[in-house]
């Protein structure tokens, strides 16, 4: 995939935020079914099927290679799967590109690649969707209304690690970048959120934090989807914990009736 | 965590507190808290630094060095270079580069040539013409870049060599096409009157002025961060107030401000206005930074490179249509040299990154100023051609190694005064 954008679509709908209907009321919200990828020789998903309802927090868990970051990228629309289908509230979907998932409610937080460098938070925070005021070539981007945003956001989460959102997020701790990547998923509703390893790398008070968070969501409505390697964390966030084995899915557990050693036999592959 | 956000909180920490001084120490305080707001934000700081020393130098060895009409002429000398390096900007902040701006702006001079002398078609018309064959050969070269992903040092190195071939071939045989049409050679042979340059430069004044103190009004954030933002947001119009009329009162007292220096002023508010405030050149910032990043928040990052070529372009040819006003031809020779390279100079000693995603469109007029207030003070002190190439290749080192130092530095600063805050 040479330069791999999104889809050639030359006209972009970006809805100013999801429809409000989408976030909320229970149920099924995505179902990933039969989904596989091969990269070259190696299959890195193999027929691989699960659902998250509203509200609920699904855990990702595997060993390195596993594919649970394939298979969020193909969620994300950054990965197009070889076979296999997506449903969004049932209804069956072909999602390309970020643009195509964004459309459809899936907000993805990354393990990498969240921030660009030289801009500030404010900036980073509304990448893609920035706010804007004026018509016609007077159009610009509204830097006063999205600080006010930003601000109220992050009070909003609960954030107070920030001191200066129009500072260069270069500067910032790991903890402080992966809080602004976590609000990012925050500033609408979205009623479908996928993390990425959201904690790699933190420590104990910001990964806490970065829980809070998730939780916050899943208090929303939010349909969840957490790759971690944490199983102390998942145990404190998951509802149902999928655990992929070399591509496939090796078990699903509800965490209610299940524990950490169990989970940890079956990433292993002792299941 | 803790260090970075208290120096985040405390910005000021490092200037001595106000209380401890009379009011001369406040002035200094002020004077070094608002060198400090410009410093953090410009980067353009250290090249109007070299540009006062070379200003000084120069008037030292000759006395006509600051006169308004070498001014003005310095003024007329720098807008080529400067329109190219405005278009190199644009993809630089891509993390990009475009080596065709040259052999673009020769051929497209050429085809002006051939549609005035040879076809006789209309001035705007050819103009438009021109300036559409530059976008066309821009977008090109940015669709191998974007869609195959082809290195852009590599397809605008194909495209410098072969678009010379075209330029060649279209000059044909006789090597050069002299352009007598009175509209484009009235761009680089006219000025404003000058009252016209003043009432222009009320106006500028008074909407620069009513913006900062606007902006210095609605400053807004979190702890001690008001004084910063106040002094940053009323100190940096002021500067520019201060330049606008001290450059209108040169250029009138010469014979007003030339056509073409307006022609390029009007292009980097626009690209000021692009790349500032409109989505596409936030983009371009954010694709600079990390393409990646960028394109996973569903920014359409291959049509933003595209775009950004052919804007290349665009300029470039832009640039072609001035040498052709200037010279009263197009030939061989029109977008050849040194002036790439010169444009490439002129981007980065303004303070314009090579690695992307830093830098500013103003750039382009400081750097090139620089370069041109340098080949113009040689001249005055009738140094030889090889001096003039040594010294511009030391200055070009020189002022890429202090912005580097000064940034490297300030970055470090901050982590220390955060640490023991």
């Amino acid at each position: 995939m040479l330069n791999g954008g999104p889809g050639r679509r030359l006209v972009r709908r970006r809805p100013a935020s999801p429809p409000p209907d989408a976030a909320l009321g229970g149920g099924e919200v995505l179902r990933v079914v039969d989904v596989t990828k091969w990269y070259g020789g190696v299959q890195a998903l193999d027929r691989v099927s699960m659902s998250v309802d509203s509200g609920e927090v699904v855990a990702l868990v595997g060993d390195n290679g596993a594919g649970k970051s394939t298979l969020v990228n193909v969620i994300a629309g950054i990965i197009t799967p070889d076979e296999g289908e997506l449903y969004v509230r049932g209804e069956r979907l072909a999602i390309r590109s970020t643009d195509d998932a964004a459309l459809h409610g899936i907000r993805t937080v990354h393990q990498e690649h969240t921030l660009a460098d030289n801009l500030d938070v404010v900036e980073n925070l509304f990448l893609g969707r920035e706010m804007y005021r004026g018509v016609g070539p007077l159009r610009r981007v509204d830097f006063a209304a999205m600080q006010k945003r930003t601000w109220a956001a992050l009070s909003d989460l609960g954030i107070s690690t920030i001191s200066d959102v129009r500072a260069s997020v270069a500067m910032m701790s790991g903890g402080q970048r992966q809080t602004i990547a976590v609000a990012r998923a925050t500033l609408e509703t979205y009623p479908i959120v996928l993390l990425d390893e959201p904690t790699a790398g933190l420590g104990v008070a910001e990964c806490q934090r970065v829980m809070e968070l998730v939780l916050r969501l899943k208090g929303q409505g939010t349909a969840i989807v957490i790759v971690s390697q944490n199983i102390e964390e998942i145990f404190e966030v998951a509802d149902r914990i999928v655990v992929l084995h070399l591509g496939k899915v090796g078990a699903v557990f509800r965490r209610a009736e299940t524990t950490p050693e169990a989970v940890l036999g079956a990433v292993m592959g002792m299941a | 965590m803790s260090e970075h956000n208290a120096a985040a909180v405390n910005p000021l920490d490092e200037f001595p507190p106000r209380e401890h001084g009379g009011p001369a120490d406040r002035l200094v305080g002020l004077a070094r808290r608002w060198l400090s707001a410009v410093l953090s934000r410009g980067t353009a700081m250290p090249a109007i630094a070299s540009l006062v020393i070379i200003a000084v130098f120069f008037q030292s060895q000759s006395q006509y060095f600051l006169s308004p009409a070498n001014l003005s002429n310095l003024a007329v000398q720098a807008t080529l270079v400067a329109i190219i390096a405005l278009g190199e900007i644009v993809v630089l902040l891509l993390g990009e580069i475009d080596l065709s701006l040259g052999s673009m702006a020769g051929v497209t001079a050429a085809i002006l040539g051939v549609l005035i002398t040879n076809g006789h078609v209309p001035w705007f018309l050819a103009i438009f013409i021109m300036l559409a064959c530059g976008a066309a050969m821009g977008a090109f070269q940015g669709w191998w870049i974007s869609w195959l992903g082809i290195p852009s040092f590599v397809v605008t190195l194909a495209g410098m060599l072969g678009f010379l071939g075209l330029q060649l071939w279209i000059l044909g045989p006789q090597g050069t096409l002299s352009i007598f049409d009175p509209n484009i050679a009235a761009l680089t042979g006219t000025e404003l009157p000058p009252l016209v340059g003043w009432i222009l430069a009320a106006l500028v004044v008074a909407a620069v002025l009513v913006r900062g103190a606007r902006g210095a009004s609605g400053a807004s954030g979190a702890l001690g961060e008001h004084r910063v933002r106040a002094v940053k947001s009323l100190g940096l119009p002021v500067l520019i107030a201060v330049v606008i009329v001290g450059a209108i009162a040169v250029f009138n007292a010469s014979r007003g401000v030339p056509t073409a220096f307006l022609i390029l002023i009007g292009l980097l508010v626009v690209g000021w206005w692009i790349t500032m405030h409109t989505s596409p050149g936030r983009h371009l910032f954010a694709v600079g930074g990390n393409a990646e990043a960028a394109r996973r928040a569903g920014i359409p990052v291959r049509r933003i490179r595209l775009v950004a070529f052919a804007l290349s372009g665009t300029l470039a040819a832009t640039g072609g249509l001035i040498a052709a006003s200037y010279n009263g031809s197009a030939g061989t020779l029109t977008g050849g040299g040194t002036l790439l390279l010169e444009a490439i100079g002129a981007a980065v000693i303004g303070g314009t990154s090579l690695f992307g995603g830093r830098g500013s469109v103003w750039s382009a007029l400081v750097g090139s100023l620089i370069m041109a207030g340098v080949a113009n003070g040689l001249d005055l002190t009738n140094s030889d051609q090889p001096i003039k190439y040594m010294v511009q290749g030391i200055i070009v080192l020189l002022a890429v190694s202090l912005d580097t130092v000064l940034r490297q530095r300030q970055s470090r600063g901050r982590h220390m005064g955060g640490a023991h805050a």
